[in-house]
């Protein structure tokens, strides 16, 4: 790794992608540019599983790292029983199989690898996700996909209340029915719900988009209606099949929710300020 | 935070004690100062259980006020005197601490004026009056109240619990919940959340002559449905119109002598997990507490904003 580089070379500041990474800013050569720090090279056909019985959730993330650096590809995870904060903060690619439930808080923070819940997820499922794919095969709980940022989030069951609030990014798929407050303060980012959806969708949203198979119960502040173009229509088809998702309406039928933008006041001046001007 | 947690065996008897302790003990994490239990064992034919206590327990406060033996024994005199005056007949009783007591009694008289008259002996709060609902609540996680009060071979049909965060009133017995619906037997209620119009609603209650201990918000939901259930609107419409009554954001469980209901507000803040089943049906405020009774993997959900869910014995 070459050296700490200074504020201002960072991406957040020129959009000049030098490096990635959670919290240690570095500057690194070409070659380096493409992996994580702290990147585990790993095969996929090196399996390996966890039971997870008598585990505290810091003692099965650090098992799960400690099976990165070996080289497993694929870590299949026996026993989660619906503990907190399993599977979090990991930065690599990976195969992993959870064979139960996940509690709140489960698999947040990751990057990159592909995880398969053979269960339901608690409350927070895959907050700030950067990339990466998430399977759940039950229902989920609230807040799914919290401020999510990249990467493909499905569900095959429900979801709950506030589901994608805050998100930034990367696509978020529910088979089922979601809670209210879905898209609440959305940024970028998509939604697809094939089934219905609650009170007070896409409240407050800034921008994204959310797909709605069923029925809404209500639009909530600055949430409109919109047109489907034949390219959405298509990927909307692919990236249900990739989800594996049968929905029961038909693609074309999906409608389309976006921003109002009846609250983008982002340059406009309070009237105490434009007073001041005009004065 | 705190952590609530509700369970119904549906027509059989099992050992709820200990299905609740195991489901206690999984949300303590969500709060960890008291525990309390309110559990519904056979509904008694004749005469009803009483759930009292004569002091408080001192354990956490700063300035402790320890009651001498003396006091406690005079109190419970004085409580044993007012039973007797108003003609009721104590055919059993035990306590499991110095301060906290279970009487059996039979009764035929009017329950509200003995339940007023007992709590004017000093310090003393009955924590419940019921044919099957026994309320227990302590300092301490689930397994040390179990423990402490022998709830480990309690049989019955149903019970909630409730692990206290303290937030907004002291960490002692009076502020533990559940509450219990004074003075209508048979009806308790833990609450997860907050009550934003409180006392509005607390005035209101009392207009109509009912007695708060607490300054918990949680008490006056207890109230609130057993005073509709008073006056004939059934279980699952009082809980239906607490959502458009009570403003806040909350998940309750409410519990009577045949039925356990969980309502969630509009704006579905609070958790809420569910797992139904033809048996038993269980909801918690984490599915890790569930977990605690059924190892296996299982179905559960979340419930929706607004919604009212009943269940029968």
């Amino acid at each position: 790794m070459a050296g700490i580089a200074k504020k201002e070379n960072l991406a957040f500041s020129n959009e000049n992608l030098t490096g990635r990474t959670q919290q240690l800013f570095f500057n690194p050569t070409e070659e380096e540019n493409y992996t994580y720090y702290g990147n585990y090279d790993v095969d996929f056909n090196k399996r390996t599983s966890i039971d997870c019985t008598d585990l505290e959730a810091r003692d099965l993330n650090q098992k799960i790292r400690d099976a990165m650096r070996k080289g497993y590809g694929t870590v299949v995870i026996k026993n989660p029983g619906a503990k907190h904060s399993l599977g979090v903060g990991i930065l690599n690619k990976l195969n992993i199989i959870f064979e139960g439930s996940l509690g709140y808080f489960g698999v947040g923070c990751i990057d990159g690898p592909t995880v398969r819940i053979k269960g339901r997820v608690g409350w927070s499922c895959a907050e700030n996700m950067m990339a990466g794919k998430v399977l759940v095969e039950n229902n989920a709980g609230s807040c799914f996909g919290a401020a999510l940022r990249g990467g493909d989030l499905i569900v095959k069951g429900n979801a709950g209340a506030r589901t994608g609030i805050d998100m930034k990014g990367g696509t978020i798929i529910i088979g089922g029915n979601a809670g209210a407050f879905t898209g609440f303060m959305m940024q970028r980012g998509r939604i697809i719900v094939c089934g219905d959806v609650s009170a007070n969708m896409g409240d407050s949203m800034y921008d994204g988009m959310i797909f709605v198979g069923g029925e809404v119960k209500s639009l909530g502040s600055d949430c409109v209606q919109s047109e489907m173009n034949e390219y959405e229509v298509k990927w909307l088809e692919q990236k249900l099949n990739n989800a594996e998702i049968n929905s029961k309406t038909p693609v074309s039928k999906f409608k389309k929710y976006v921003a109002g933008k009846k609250l983008w006041n982002y340059d406009n001046l309070e009237p105490s300020e434009r007073k001041g001007i005009l004065g | 935070m705190c952590g609530i947690a509700g369970v119904i065996n549906r027509k059989k008897t099992v050992n709820v004690g200990e299905q609740m302790r195991l489901m206690l003990q999984g949300l303590k994490h969500r709060g960890p100062d008291s525990t309390g239990y309110a559990m519904y064992g056979t509904p008694k034919k004749k005469g009803f259980v009483m759930r009292f206590k004569i002091s408080e327990n001192e354990a956490e406060k700063v300035k402790a006020v320890i009651d001498s033996p003396e006091q406690l024994k005079d109190r419970k005199t004085q409580v044993d005197a007012i039973l007797k005056k108003h003609g009721a007949k104590i055919t059993k009783q035990s306590s499991s601490t110095p301060y906290a007591f279970r009487y059996e009694f039979d009764f035929k008289g009017d329950l509200t004026a003995l339940a007023t008259e007992i709590e004017t002996v000093e310090k003393t709060e009955i924590l419940s009056i019921g044919k099957g609902l026994e309320l227990i609540k302590d300092l301490g996680d689930a397994t040390t109240v179990s423990n402490q009060y022998g709830l480990g071979k309690f049989m019955g049909t149903h019970g909630i619990g409730h692990t206290r965060m303290a937030t907004e009133s002291d960490v002692d017995i009076k502020s533990a919940h559940p509450y219990w619906a004074f003075p209508f037997e048979d009806v308790s209620v833990v609450h997860n959340g907050q009550l934003t119009n409180y006392w509005g609603n607390r005035r209101i209650l009392e207009r109509k002559g009912y007695r708060f201990n607490s300054n918990c918000d949680s008490e006056i939901i207890a109230v609130y449905i057993a005073d509709k259930m008073a006056r004939g609107i059934g279980l699952e419409q009082a809980m239906h119109d607490s959502l458009d009554e009570l403003d806040g954001v909350f998940t309750y469980v409410v519990a009577t002598k045949d039925q356990l209901g969980m309502a969630k507000d509009y704006m579905a803040a609070k958790p809420m997990v569910i797992y139904e089943s033809k048996d038993i049906v269980a909801c918690a405020s984490e599915e890790v507490a569930i977990r605690n009774i059924f190892p296996h993997e299982i179905i559960t959900y979340d419930p929706y904003e607004a919604e009212v869910k009943v269940w029968q014995v």
